[in-house]
Formats: C-alpha cells, structure tokens, sequence
C-alpha cells in the first residue's frame, strides 16, 4: 500500500471504530440500561411517596450527605485528604476527630471505630461499618426516645453484607437509615 | 484477615478458570479460526474490510505494519485533541464544559491513546459525555485492540519460518476489537449498571439533603459503557475523578470483584492463548507462573502493610489503615485492587493510593517500575514480559558459551537491540522525568505531602506514566503545563518506542530458520527458567530503582516508625 492510501485506510478505519465502540455500543447499553435497570442507570435515588402523595427525592443510595445532629447516624469525615496515613498532618487531623467525638458524645466511652475518624476514598462514602453504627446506637435512642433495639432493627434493615459471605465488607448505608429513623423510608 | 484471605484466594481462582477458556478464545479468533461469534460478526468484518480498501488475506512486512499501527494512533490523537479543546461548541454537553487547555488536551489524548489514562482532570467537572463516550471510550477500546494486534505479531514472528510478512494490522486491529473487547465490554457494563453503575444522557441531578435541606448535585453520564472496557482493556482512566472509589463508577462488593476480575482477564488469557499459538502450552504457563508469582508476593506485602502498619490511635479501634478507603471495600478488597491495578497496566484506583501504608505504596510502584509485565497492560504486558524472556535466554546463553535460542529461533544482536529498547525504555523516561520534575523551581508547590512521602508523590506520578499505568498518588497536582507536557511526551514515547520495536523484532524473527532444540538448547518450559527469569527482571528492576526508592518510600517507612 502507497502512503497515502495508508493514512485514507487509518482514518477509515478510525471512523469505523468511533462509530462501533463510541456510539452504537453505548447507545445500546444506554437503551438497555434505561429499560431494564432505570432505577440504577440513574443515579439510585430514594423517591419517597409523602402522606400528601406527593413524590420526593431525597438524594442518592450512593453518595453521603452530611448529618451532625445526634438524632442521626453519623458518617465518615466529608473531602479526601489523600495524606500518608502515618504523616504528622494526617495525625493531627485524626486527634481532632477524636476529640469532636468526645466532646459530641462525653458518655460515650468506648473506642471509636477506625472508619468514624478517616477520611474515604470517595469523599462522598455512603456507608459506615457495622461497629461504627453499633457505637452510636446509644446516643440516637436517647437523644429519640426509642429503645436501642428498635434503633439496631432500623439498622439491620439497611444494613448490605458481604457477597458470597467473604467478598467486600459489610456496611450500613447512612442516609437510608436516617431516612428510616424519622419514618420516612 | 480469614476473610481477606478467602476473598483472595477466590480471586485468584476465578481468574484463572476465567482465564484458560478465554484465552483458547482469543487465539482461535485473532488465528482466523471459527468461534461461536463468527455466525453473527463475519458479514459485519468484511464490510469493515471493504470500506478500508483491505482485504481479510492482506499481508504486511514490519515497516508497514509499524506503519498502519502508529498512522492509526496519530489519527486518534489528532481526533481526540480537537474535541477536547472544542468540546464547549459541541453537543450531548448537558453540563456546559469548555474547551480544555492545549497542554491538558495534549496530556489527555497522548494518556488515551498510549492506553497509560492519566488523568489532569476530574471527568465530571471538565469533560462533555461527547467527549466521554466518542472520544475516550472509542481509544480505551482502540489502544487495547493494538495492543493485542502486536502481540500477535510478534506470536507470528517466533511461530513462522523464512517469512518476510507478519498478516495485516487492520485485521488484527479489527478482530480484537470486534470478536473479543465489544462482546466482553457489553456484558461487564450490563452487570454494573445492575449494580448502580450509572447510564444515560440525562443532565446532573441536583436534590435536597436530609438535615439542613442543602443542595446536593449528582453527576450522572454515560458511566458503565466506558467504565466496563476501561478495567477490560487495562485503560483506567475513571468516568469519574475519584475513579472506581467513587460509588457511582463501583457502588458494590460484587461490582468491585467484577471489575477487578476484569483488569487482569484479558492479560492472563493471553499467557494462554501465546501457549496454544507457539503450539506448547508449557511456554505460556511458564510465563503465567512467573508473572502469577509477582503478583501473589506483592498482593501478600500490600495486604499485610494495609492491615498491621497503620499507626495506632488511643480510643480508637484498630482495624487496619482506612485513610483513603471506602467501607465496602475494606483494607482487604483495597488492597487486592491497589496490586491488581498496577501489576496490569491500569491505573484504575478503589481507594487513594498516597494514603497507602509506606510499603504497600512502595509495592504498588515497584509492580509499575518493573515495566508493567507482571500481567501489565493488554498485549504490551506480554510482548513486554516476552522481551524480558529473550533477555534472560540470552544471558544464560552468555553463561554457558552457546548461542541463544528461543522457541527454536536463535536470538541475535539485532534481537537483542530491540530487546533492548523494549526493556529499557520505561526505566529510562521515569527516571528522566522524575528528575526533572524535581529540579523545577515550583514542583513542592505540586505536592500535598511533605518530606519523603512528597517525593513519593512526584516518583510515583513519573512511574505510572512512564509505565503507561496511569494511576497516581491523588495528592500530585497534575495539571499544570510542565507535568502536561512533559508526561505527555513521556507517555508516547514509552508507548511507541516498544511497540515499535516488538514489531521489528517479530519481522526479524519471522526470516529466521528454525533450528531443531539440541541437548545444549536451554529450555524455558520447566520451573528452573521461571527462577531465572525472575531473577532477571528483580535484577533490572532493582538496579534502576532501588536508589530512587530509598528516597522516597523507604525512608518514609523508616522515618515515621
């Protein structure tokens, strides 16, 4: 092949290419994503029905928001600090969650878990451990008026556990069960 | 750790299993033989054929095979350039990204096309889905299709006899892309939208928080269709800044063994399928178990760093290093990703690498210095690791006075110059680069870190794109003219320059006479080859980084104990 038959052969075939993998392929996950799983292609959002029947969207399964109020479970630190975990800086920062936490919670004197102090990956982790909501049980029962085993029920509810048994970490997604809590979800 | 343990253990299984049937699969394809597909993808191939002007039978020799391969990758990166900087005056820009900067638009296409996918940006706030899914999925499928296509070159040069040609580009380009990477693609992103992986055109949500009623957006796009051949064709580069830790692009436990499945099946399949193509599987496994035991050193060294090194707080819990790391993943599913993304060549990240324990950082550097063939990336893994093969033959050749011969072609000193080329090109722009990042006036000003751990920052960001890996430790600010430029050039070079020099290699080899395996012939089918090849790569690997590393995550291991 001459060169210049060459180069009209790339760009061909470059265009050919463009059109398989860029549009058809993702028009026909998209088409199918959007028929089969539109719930998931679209962000997961919590739609809530209200006793008014209206419709409410009240955010992502997926993405954290922030709660400070002791009503509420609380999640990991917000942003990602992208700091050696055994830097001076990033020891600092933790001390000063620690010390948040006690002054949130004084009567709470038992360890606190690794996840309620670090920061995520995400910036925006939805979930927390099972031992960082077992920590908190006490503080949102009184602070609710509701016993702690009608807080652990709420949290067992939304609670995802491992796949197969061993793959992954189980985790307790925040924002459903805050939503649960105030008899939303 | 029972559980990590299981986990991994299963991970490995299940790549394996994976690995033998799919890469049968692949060299029966890339081979021109029947597969379960061929009823339903021959017309659509030779129409393709038709519309270049080629033919299924077209035969090129190294020049222009080299040729097709890097006209083809120009015209991508001219493509990807102009939409990048034009994006703003283009359509499916629901969010009204601009144009980008010249040097980000160079940086990105050179990171696309080189199938490196480092990333100067963060895809929700800088890119258009036009640019998204006709621009950047289009080069994670096309950089992987090349890949592939030298591969098999290279397999034709050690398997033909007295040939001057090696098929044609355009075939193998298409038959990767078309028989192997679509159909996988289609079902890994299928499986992920099913898990939460978004999908659709529509604009970002915005919606109202719980406590306080703030806004809150919600990017959304065309995510798992790119995401699913971005971990299939070792790319990396995330739909999303925050890459697969972001719960958008990886959203569960079963979303995350998918994914991470996904970036070493095809590279260990193709052990398999070089096995059957050079007709004697035991080739293949030897590389498969040298490549198979890198990988399990470094998972063992990253795993139990992430779990026992984290520093310990009083009142605190301790569960092993959570810094950077999402809950469903753990330290466990963590640290399985950080080895697997950078034992291939992918870069994708689950949880933030700079807040890796120093010497589970320190491993996953390592795994991208030794030039990204411990499964590396697809096709450049093992014509890279196969290079390496050629090296040791010979030096063991050298060892005992005979001339070295592999897979009954006697290796010679224009072999043995590409050979070099292969092997050290990588090394050689890391290190260059490295350096000169750090002799620049303002480069403490790029990092988040300070001390040892800050020049981690600049070594790693130079090994991933010296590498084309493509991952980074997220504290480096990567956007700025030097670092888009420099890295750019970088990541091209160490593209193409081996690639390049694969080809000629297979073109030379493919003249050579076969000549029949005497009783003095080394064999590199038995487990003694494995050690000597090992030892081999630890020995370049070493000699080339050991300084820099004692610089950098070594005496950060040392100095905060």
């Amino acid at each position: 092949m001459k060169n210049n038959n060459l180069l009209k052969s790339a760009i061909i075939c470059f265009g050919i290419m463009t059109f398989l993998c860029g549009i058809i392929y993702t028009a026909a996950i998209t088409g199918i994503s959007q028929l089969f799983f539109s719930k998931q292609a679209n962000g997961s959002a919590i739609i809530i029905t209200l006793k008014d029947g209206t419709q409410k969207e009240y955010g992502s399964g997926l993405i954290a928001q922030d709660f400070k109020l002791p009503e509420y479970l609380i999640g990991r630190p917000a942003g990602t600090s992208n700091l050696s975990p055994s830097s001076q800086e990033q020891q600092t920062l933790i001390q000063e969650r620690i010390d948040w936490w006690h002054s949130f919670d004084p009567d709470n004197t038992a360890d606190i878990p690794m996840d309620l102090v670090t920061a995520s990956g995400s910036g925006i982790d939805p979930n927390i451990t099972p031992e960082a909501a077992e920590y908190q049980i006490e503080r949102i029962a009184q602070t609710r008026n509701m016993t702690e085993d009608e807080i652990r029920h709420i949290i067992e509810d939304y609670t995802s556990k491992r796949f197969l048994g061993f793959i992954g970490e189980p985790a307790v997604n925040v924002l459903k069960v805050n939503l649960a809590l105030d008899g939303l979800l | 750790m029972n559980y990590i343990m299981l986990q991994d253990t299963f991970y490995i299984a299940a790549l394996i299993g994976l690995s033998i049937p799919l890469g049968i699969y692949i060299y029966k394809v890339m081979n021109g033989q029947k597969v379960f597909l061929t009823h339903a993808l021959a017309p659509i191939e030779k129409k393709i054929y038709k519309l270049m002007g080629t033919t299924i039978d077209e035969e090129m020799n190294a020049t222009q095979y080299a040729r097709s391969a890097l006209l083809f990758n120009t015209v991508g990166f001219v493509f990807l350039f102009f939409l990048l900087v034009l994006q703003g005056i283009m359509p499916f820009n629901p969010e009204g990204m601009k144009g980008t900067s010249w040097h980000l638009a160079f940086n990105t296409a050179a990171s696309f096309i080189s199938n490196t996918n480092w990333q100067a940006y963060a895809g929700e706030s800088t890119l258009s889905y036009l640019v998204q899914f006709s621009g950047l999925t289009v080069q994670n499928f096309v950089s992987a299709a090349t890949g592939i296509a030298v591969l098999f070159a290279l397999i034709r040069g050690f398997v033909l006899k007295q040939k001057k040609t090696l098929g044609s580009f355009w075939v193998d380009l298409t038959r990767a892309t078309l028989y192997i990477l679509i159909p996988l693609s289609f079902i890994v992103a299928l499986l992920l939208v099913s898990q939460g992986v978004v999908q659709t055109f529509s604009p970002y949500k915005e919606v109202t928080t719980l406590e306080g009623g703030a806004t809150q957006i919600i990017p959304l796009g065309p995510a798992a269709s790119q995401i699913a051949i971005k971990q299939l064709g070792t790319n990396g580069g995330g739909f999303f800044g925050m890459n697969s830790a972001f719960p958008l692009e990886n959203p569960t436990s079963l979303s995350n063994l998918i994914q991470a499945l996904s970036i070493l099946l095809i590279p260990a399949a193709l052990c398999v399928s070089f096995g059957k193509a050079v007709k004697d599987s035991r080739q293949g496994r030897v590389i498969y178990i040298t490549m198979m035991i890198f990988f399990i050193a470094a998972l063992t060294i990253a795993t139990l760093s992430e779990q026992y090194t984290a520093p310990i707080f009083d009142g605190v819990t301790f569960s092993g290093s959570m810094e950077g790391k999402e809950v469903i993943h753990g330290v466990g599913a963590s640290a399985l990703w950080a080895t697997v993304t950078t034992a291939a060549s992918n870069g994708s990240v689950n949880a933030m690498h700079d807040s890796l324990t120093p010497l589970a950082g320190m491993v996953t550097m390592f795994l991208m210095q030794l030039g990204e063939i411990v499964f590396g990336g697809v096709g450049s893994g093992l014509y890279g690791m196969l290079a390496f093969v050629l090296l040791t033959v010979f030096i063991s050749g050298l060892m005992v006075g005979r001339t070295p011969e592999y897979l009954g072609k006697k290796v010679e000193p224009f072999d043995m110059k590409m050979v070099c080329l292969i092997v050290l090109a990588p090394p050689l722009l890391t290190l260059l680069g490295t350096a000169a990042a750090v002799v620049m006036p303002d480069s403490t000003s790029w990092i988040t870190n300070s001390g040892a751990h800050g020049f981690s920052e600049i070594l790693y960001a130079f090994s991933s794109m010296g590498n084309n890996n493509g991952s980074a430790f997220g504290g480096f600010y990567a956007n700025t003219a030097f670092t888009n430029i420099a890295g750019g050039i970088i990541m091209l070079l160490v593209r193409f320059i081996p690639m390049t020099a694969t080809i000629f290699l297979a073109g030379n080899m493919a003249q050579k006479k076969n000549v029949a395996a005497g009783e003095g012939t080394l064999s590199t089918s038995n487990m003694l080859f494995v050690g000597l090849l090992i030892g081999v790569i630890l020995i370049i690997g070493a000699l080339s980084f050991l300084p820099a590393l004692a610089l950098g995550p070594i005496a950060d291991f040392y100095g905060t104990r």
